[in-house]
């Protein structure tokens, strides 16, 4: 490799590291959370069978995920500004990946519900807890221990696919690289570059998620024989 | 103390409980025996509004509750005064053994923790599990697991508890830890209804007897007339049929 191109990387390295940090992990982190909140709501709702909230759910569901990530950023950004809605464009993409993840995360975590044996449920009745107490105190966090790897899953799928707020002029990480490559035409070694920085955010996640599963992983929820 | 009149239950086209009657004064201890399918769980888990039954009333702590129409406020209040014991346990898998006794205490009854936990050590201690407060339920045997869903029935002091046949998923050597359990709890006067596979119990600990079979009962009365002196047909065909192989079904 010429020393013009090893100086090019060591020179953009923190311009793509800073942005990385100030701007898509914030995204990612804003928009998870939110997308826990819906995803805990959404999944309720379900697995409670709600009567007409359900069907809102459904129809929430049906339509993000049948619907490009790409199309609904657009959307949210572009489209919206005939109704003279205009958005900060990260608002704009926190609104449609906290929308996003929360369809796809909700039904990771109604499968979930669906699998804490009904006795767990029933003991707390028993016990005198009301249906919300005991959803909330046993039923949901044995659920979201249940759910954690796919959520985790989700999370680090999810940072990468920050780099489409690009499109919607969030100076992000995948932006500063476009606009560097743009103005010294090194595009391979560039986008290979920022690649590793993605693979390296998506490493320290993985990481996390070991440390997150052992703490969860005090008790079992699956009967050891 | 509790009365259940005429209580009808189907799944479907089938009618697991035709009509069943059961009373149960303070202090005693009623066996529900009967060959499988004969509908004791079901009538123990509608008594406590776990499957809602179709009709009948029950009356509980002065209390009058139509079981197809009773409110959750209701339900609630009944489970309140009440434990319930399961066939599989159902401890709560997030939750230690003390806090398996104390969530009861603490987040349905607002009791503070210091109080509830006093109270949690305790009833462990009555189980004679004082050393597994910490453990959590896959850390515990089945045995010593039926005993803390003991614990958590009593600590909330209730007028009456309900046992599902609790040591049908137990070996022998584990049954007998838990039933020891139990005979201490008839010792202290503690009013239990217990649907049950144990002849053993329901001869020498439980002073009443309720035996069932398709959905009615076939006879009731104290346990010392009905092992010595049967009055149906049926029940003595089913005493004769277990001393033949000494167990049931």
């Amino acid at each position: 490799m010429d020393t013009r191109i090893l100086e090019l990387l060591i020179d953009s390295f923190p311009k793509l590291l800073i942005p990385g940090l100030t701007m898509t992990i914030p995204l990612t982190v804003v928009s998870f959370c939110f997308a826990m909140v819906i995803a805990v709501v959404v999944a309720m709702v379900q697995f409670a069978h709600v009567r007409f909230l359900q069907q809102i759910c459904r129809f929430y569901i049906w339509f993000v995920r049948g619907t490009p990530l790409l199309v609904q950023l657009f959307v949210v950004f572009y489209g919206l500004t005939d109704f003279n809605i205009i958005l900060e464009p990260f608002v704009a993409a926190v609104i449609v990946f906290s929308l996003n993840e929360g369809a796809y995360a909700a039904e990771a975590i109604r499968g979930a519900l669906e699998s804490v044996p009904a006795g767990q449920m029933e003991a707390g009745y028993c016990v005198g807890m009301t249906y919300l107490q005991t959803m909330r105190r046993i039923v949901l966090p044995q659920a979201l221990r249940t759910a954690f790897p796919s959520l985790m899953n989700s999370l680090i799928s999810m940072l990468k696919d920050t780099s489409l707020a690009s499109t919607i002029t969030v100076a992000e990480m995948f932006m500063a690289t476009q606009r560097i490559a743009g103005r010294t035409f090194e595009y391979m070694p560039l986008y290979l570059e920022v690649a590793f920085i993605y693979l390296l955010f998506s490493t320290i996640m993985t990481k996390l998620q070991r440390i997150g599963e052992k703490k969860l992983g005090a008790y079992q929820t699956k009967e050891v024989g | 103390m509790l009365e259940v009149h005429g209580i009808k239950k189907a799944f479907g086209s089938l009618e697991v409980l035709k009509g069943v009657d059961l009373e149960v004064h303070k202090g005693d201890v009623v066996a529900i025996l009967g060959p499988s399918g004969s509908g004791k769980t079901t009538l123990l888990r509608c008594i406590n509004f776990l499957e809602k039954a179709d009709g009948g009333t029950m009356t509980f702590d002065g209390e009058t509750y139509h079981f197809n129409r009773a409110t959750k406020k209701q339900m609630n209040a009944m489970r309140r005064k009440t434990g319930f014991v399961f066939q599989s346990y159902n401890l709560f898998l997030n939750k230690t053994a003390l806090q398996n006794v104390t969530e009861g205490l603490i987040v349905a009854r607002k009791m503070p923790k210091p109080q509830a936990e006093e109270i949690g050590r305790k009833a462990l201690e009555r189980v004679g599990l004082s050393d597994r407060c910490g453990y959590y339920p896959h850390q515990l045997s089945g045995g010593q697991q039926q005993r803390v869903a003991i614990a958590r029935a009593i600590a909330t002091n209730p007028d009456i508890i309900f046992f599902d046949e609790p040591t049908s998923a137990l070996d022998p050597e584990l049954t007998g830890e838990v039933l020891s359990v139990m005979r201490q709890l008839a010792n202290d006067g503690m009013t239990m209804l217990v649907v049950t596979h144990e002849m053993g119990f329901a001869r020498n600990v439980s002073n009443q007897v309720v035996f069932m079979e398709g959905g009615v009962v076939v006879e009731a009365g104290p346990s010392k007339e009905f092992f010595q002196a049967p009055k149906q047909e049926r029940t003595r065909a089913f005493l004769r049929m277990i001393e033949q192989h000494g167990i049931y079904n």
